[in-house]
């Protein structure tokens, strides 16, 4: 099968900014992939290059198969996309947004529509003005969730919106995946990518530096180990792959590559070990190992950054 | 939202220190005016000040003797000079300073009001619609501060552009422009000015929209312009309801009456006052006309490119008719009094018969369908500008991420540019043959206005297509789109005093249109405007499916 977006050394410049260089990416149909990066990597600009709103100067992008930029009106009819900043028309309604994007998309599904509304708590009789951004952030999902499209573009979707309703976001989107479509779902929250999504690209300055699915990138990282022993734990820090020894006492947290974890478990049982936590890395410490170099000194992880540094040199 | 404290009983005593508190931090965001507006205030000021300086400083070239400012002066036996300049005061001895103040102070003082109305709406209304203000209110900024702050600011330009004119006119050393006329021109500009700093100080209170303040306002100074025209021809009345008109009755450089000047001063302390008490009335970001709520759901029609384009443009088109409709009525009321003017004229009718053809009144009435046909450029402009905002703004974006094609798109806008240009010229010729046709009885001469504001409409749409053009090509520099208007408007306002020659006319769209009904229609020129702007819009709408989409 196709894979439903399908980038290839993708580069966009804006005057001296390379807003994208040399990006690949890969969406295969049918699943959620995860666009992850911080504030100016690059996401938005991609997401506007595969609505074919951009230009890219060099670089091959297929969406569904066609070129985003000449065939953009026909692309447009089988996707739907829900920007992260939503300006809505001072003078229409919540109501009368939704429709027209979804009717100029070629029709919504009214039952959906007001499924949505429900769901979403969303008075869609208030004027544009009168939104808040979060508000203003469901009309554009509603629109979205409501037409019936092949693939979902989602930048940053749910900037603005409460707790409460990021659940019935995350809830949409699964019975969304249920009939075999594809979503972009680009962030910066990871437990939302964490939550919903069966592939990760990781953006930074412009180009993808890891791409895969969750279980690959934690393969490519440490797992943190926090244990209490019967005897002090002095010897821990000279087990090869074992790194950010902190001692207290019998307890001890540290970081250990996964392919040395069971050298680092066979030094704890030597000691006896009366309590044992060990967890796989949220996508929080992925990250901060992709972008650790921009950490503030002072940082809690700044230890993890000269760490990494000594590793490399 | 808002705190309570203004409900509290307040000691007498602490009357000032609450007053204080309003406005505290109105320094600050007057530096914060200054310093946003380093380049554009200066530039506003002398470009006004040099508009008047250098049509004096072409004087002695251009009106080396008192015949030749006689002859110019003859001119003003006219209603449509009259209508077009001043009331003509000191025309039997035209001097250079007569000169100014009949046909340059009108302009000027117009061009004060624009300045003052879109500086004060930029530093009011703009920042509360973008948000903006509130940022800034949640420091110590008291609730007046902004208003407080934007009218010192632009009150202050209006003084200075008056104190330019006070100084450097007499400077020139030029015969009849001296020092205490300059003081009385430069004062009733100022004058002027500041007026509409006061209108707009009211108009910023009244609706949310920065746009909408801007053309409140814009409206006040051509119902200013439309007054003292009429009153300038008729029985004089209409004048004195004018800001415009007081500042050509201050009577500069002839027998300047001082008095005058009180008018705009006492005009301007009721409007700012007016202004500040509106804004007690509301909240920050709103206006005050609360929003309703809405249908939930959106007709068909709505759902069409087309009809979603009509809807945005709906409001502004059908002001502009309006508007533009009243003017038309208004400057087609005076007819009677032309036809006075000319019966009590002798010489003007002697004149006539030599020259045979046109009569008076219908170069009158072609004068006044040109002043229209510029004015209503102004909504397509105006239309291709919000079309740009539409796409700064993030607007267009999700609009275009649907089955709808950047053609498409920009043709449903330039069909309301187009199609509300022509409309709004069509309201403004219709409002001026009624009122001409009853007060000539001549059921014939409504005919022919509408005729007349028909041949205009390739005129304007030059304008649209211009503005289109940018936007596709160079959508940063969005503004140029008003260079064709601008230059046509100078050209009638000071082509003639200034004597340009013939290729400068040439430039202007508006001057290949036949002057009807003073003039023969002709075929070519109105065909050839239309295919440029085919041209123009070609080269736009081409542009633009090539470039980019910008979003701030």
């Amino acid at each position: 099968m196709t894979p439903a977006i399908d980038v290839k050394g993708l580069v966009k410049t804006f005057g001296p900014v390379r807003a994208l260089d040399g990006l690949d990416l890969s969406v295969a149909t049918g699943e959620v992939h995860g666009f992850l990066g911080p504030n100016g990597a690059g996401k938005s600009t991609t997401i506007r290059v595969l609505l074919g709103l951009l230009r890219a100067d060099s670089g091959r992008a297929s969406v569904l198969g066609g070129d985003p930029w000449h065939d953009a009106v026909e692309l447009h009819r089988r996707l739907a996309y829900v920007p992260g900043d939503v300006n809505l028309w001072p003078n229409l309604t919540g109501g009368e947004a939704i429709d027209l994007l979804g009717r100029l998309r070629g029709g919504l599904d009214p039952r959906r529509r007001a499924d949505l509304l429900e769901r979403f708590a969303l008075d869609p009789t208030k004027k544009g003005r009168t939104y808040s951004k979060g508000n203003r952030q469901k009309v554009a999902l509603v629109a979205g969730l409501a037409s019936d499209v092949e693939l979902l573009v989602l930048d940053e979707p749910t900037s603005g919106l409460d707790p409460l309703m990021e659940a019935v976001f995350t809830e949409c989107i699964s019975e969304f995946m249920a009939d075999g479509r594809t979503v972009l779902l680009s962030s910066h929250i990871l437990a939302e990518v964490e939550k919903l999504c069966d592939r990760v690209s990781i953006i930074r300055a412009g180009r993808v530096v890891e791409s895969g699915t969750l279980d690959d990138l934690r393969h490519l990282t440490r797992t943190s180990v926090t244990a209490v022993t019967e005897q002090p734990p002095t010897g821990l820090a000279d087990v090869a792959g074992v790194h950010d020894v902190s001692l207290d006492g019998n307890r001890v947290e540290f970081e250990v590559d996964t392919d040395h974890m069971d050298a680092a478990i066979r030094e704890l049982s030597q000691l006896g070990v009366r309590s044992l936590i060990s967890h796989p890395p949220t996508l929080e410490e992925l990250f901060l190992r992709h972008y650790g170099d921009e950490i503030q000194p002072g940082d809690a992880n700044d230890g993890a950054k000269v760490e990494q540094a000594g590793g490399q040199a | 939202m808002t705190l309570t404290t203004a409900d509290r009983p307040t000691p007498a005593g602490i009357t000032t220190s609450a007053g204080g508190n309003a406005l505290a931090g109105t320094a600050t965001l007057i530096r914060f005016i200054l310093r946003r507006d380093r380049i554009r205030l200066p530039v506003w000021l002398a470009a006004l000040t040099l508009t008047t300086v250098s049509t004096a400083a072409s004087f002695p070239d251009l009106y080396p003797t008192e015949v030749e400012r006689q002859a110019r002066a003859a001119l003003f036996d006219s209603p449509a000079g009259i209508a077009m300049s001043g009331p003509g005061f000191g025309l039997d001895n035209y001097t250079y300073g007569s000169m100014l103040a009949q046909e340059i102070v009108g302009f000027v003082a117009i061009l004060a009001g624009l300045m003052s109305v879109l500086l004060l709406v930029r530093h009011t209304r703009t920042e509360e619609e973008t948000g903006r203000a509130e940022l800034v209110r949640a420091g110590v900024v008291g609730r007046h501060a902004h208003l407080a702050a934007a009218v010192i600011v632009v009150g202050s330009a209006n003084l200075v552009l008056g104190a330019l004119h006070a100084v450097l006119l007499p400077s020139m050393g030029l015969e009849s422009i001296n020092w205490t006329g300059s003081l009385a021109l430069g004062a009733s500009i100022a004058g002027a000015g500041l007026v509409f700093t006061g209108i707009a100080a009211v108009t910023v209170q009244v609706t949310e929209y920065s746009r909408a303040a801007s053309g409140l306002a814009g409206a006040a100074i051509g119902v200013a312009y439309a007054l003292r025209a009429a009153g300038d021809i008729g029985d004089n009345v209409l004048s004195w309801l004018s800001p415009i008109g007081w500042s050509q009755q201050t009577r500069s450089y002839v027998d300047e009456r001082w008095w005058v000047l009180l008018l705009p001063l006492v005009a301007t302390v009721l409007l700012v006052a007016t202004g500040f008490v509106l804004s007690t009335r509301r909240d920050v970001g709103s206006g005050l006309r609360q929003s309703r709520p809405g249908p939930a759901q959106a007709s068909p029609r709505l759902t069409t490119p087309l009809g979603f384009a009509l809807r945005l443009h709906r409001g502004a088109l059908l002001w502009w008719c309006v508007g533009m409709g009243l003017f038309g009525l208004v400057y087609g009321s005076i007819i009677s009094d032309v036809e006075q003017f000319v019966a009590d004229n002798q010489v003007l009718q002697d004149a006539m018969a030599d020259v045979g053809g046109a009569t008076l009144i219908d170069s009158f009435l072609a004068m006044v369908v040109s002043i229209l046909a510029t004015v209503s450029t102004i909504f397509g402009i105006l239309a291709i500008q919000r079309m740009r905002s539409e796409e700064t703004s993030g607007r267009a974006e999700p609009l275009l991420s649907t089955a709808l094609s950047r053609a498409r798109w920009a043709g449903s806008h330039l069909v309301v540019a187009l199609g509300g240009g022509a409309a709004v010229m069509l309201a403004a010729g219709l409002g001026l043959a009624i009122t001409a046709g009853f007060a000539l009885d001549d059921a014939a001469v409504a005919g022919d206005i509408l005729g007349a504001a028909l041949a205009y409409v390739p005129a304007l749409w030059i304008s649209v297509g211009l503005a289109i053009a940018i936007f596709g090509l160079i959508p940063r520099a969005i503004g140029l789109a008003w260079a064709v208007l601008v230059y046509a408007l100078v050209l009638s306002m000071l082509g003639g005093l200034l004597q340009f020659p013939e290729w400068m006319n040439n430039l202007s769209p508006f001057e290949h249109v036949p002057a009807l009904p003073a003039e023969e229609f002709t075929i070519t020129p109105i065909v050839v405007l239309t295919a440029i702007t085919a041209g123009l819009i070609w080269i736009g709408v081409a542009a633009f499916q090539r470039r980019d989409l910008t979003t701030n």
